[in-house]
């Protein structure tokens, strides 16, 4: 007798977590905090995503009312990676302002600069992202980039010291998707630091195929947040960036422009 | 009691002359852990609040984490 049972396939290569100025991730989601209907419902859906980094934004504590909710009440930062912004600064020395500040908060040196422009698109304003990008180097800060979807300015903000590369896939809370999957591929594939979508996704298929692309990681806050369940949309979007991941190591198959039959055609009765 | 007034988060405000920073966030019943503060646009240090004294025209920012994307 033979024994023909083969031995079980080898696992496929574990893939290599994504680190970020030497903080290793366990989660290739990065969610925002805003815009949810509470800071509890907030916590929940993180819990969900699975993601373990957060962006939060710095504001003037309202002093009328001490006791309103605290968003370090629902979210521990001793559990979870807080990444504070710059919304709603406009020039280099406003993000430095603000992310000293920030820094002094959290007691970390781990940011995400955006500059914007003109609130009706919210696009960066790359100029002056660059600028800010240098002076945050210079102060010590790892520096995280909102960045348009350009592959010149890309290299830039490597060149200046960005530990990360954040282009836009459309529009801040736009939910239109990956509009410039071109640009995207371009800037992945000349970056040596993490690439990571931020802005732009919508629903679940939109974060798949910007992992599908080769990115990092996908940052997003609305397409979860603006869901009518977010909870249940953030776990979609663990699933989402897991399976984009999985299908972008994997190799996709080439595409035809005829039929190919999966069946066999010998053997036909 | 001797006043000052500094300009708190964008508003002129009353304070008693003499108040440390610990005394402030005491006053304004904020966790000093919890918050940031800027004094005339330079970092206040966490560990420095009982040494700094608040002046007369001080423009102080509190601020803390909230929700953002």
């Amino acid at each position: 007798m033979t024994n023909t049972a083969s031995s079980p396939p080898a696992a496929a290569p574990a893939d290599a977590p994504l680190v970020v100025a030497g903080r290793t991730l366990s989660s290739r989601l990065i969610i925002g905090t805003g815009k949810y209907a509470s800071y509890e419902q907030n916590a929940r859906a993180l819990e969900a995503s699975g993601a373990e980094m957060i962006t939060v934004a710095m504001r003037r504590v309202n002093l009328s009312n001490p006791s309103q909710p605290r968003l370090v009440d629902f979210i521990d930062p001793g559990q979870y990676i807080f990444l504070p912004n710059t919304a709603g600064c406009f020039t280099g020395e406003d993000a430095v302002r603000t992310l000293r500040l920030a820094r002094e908060a959290g007691g970390w040196s781990l940011v995400k600069l955006e500059v914007l422009s003109d609130p009706k698109h919210l696009y960066p304003d790359m100029a002056e992202t660059l600028r800010a990008t240098d002076m945050l180097v210079k102060e010590g800060f790892d520096v995280m980039v909102y960045c348009s979807d350009d592959p010149v300015y890309a290299r830039k903000l490597e060149a200046a010291g960005a530990c990360a590369i954040m282009p836009l896939g459309a529009p801040i809370g736009s939910g239109l998707g990956i509009q410039n999957p071109v640009n995207i591929r371009l800037i992945i594939e000349a970056a040596s630091v993490p690439v990571i979508v931020d802005a732009g996704v919508g629903t679940a298929s939109d974060a798949a195929i910007a992992m599908e692309l080769g990115c990092d990681g996908v940052l997003m806050n609305t397409a979860i947040a603006e869901a009518k369940d977010p909870v249940r949309m953030a776990r979609a979007m663990k699933h989402a960036v897991l399976a984009g991941r999985e299908a972008y190591l994997a190799g996709r198959m080439p595409k035809k422009m005829y039929a190919d039959p999966s069946s066999p055609l010998g053997g036909l009765i | 009691m001797a006043m000052i007034t500094v300009q708190l988060n964008g508003e002129a405000r009353p304070l008693p002359a003499g108040l440390t920073l610990t005394g402030l966030l005491e006053t304004l019943e904020l966790d000093p852990r919890k918050v940031a503060v800027e004094r005339n646009l330079e970092i206040a240090p966490r560990g420095q609040y009982g040494q700094i004294a608040i002046a007369d025209g001080d423009r102080l920012e509190i601020v803390h984490f909230v929700g953002g994307g």
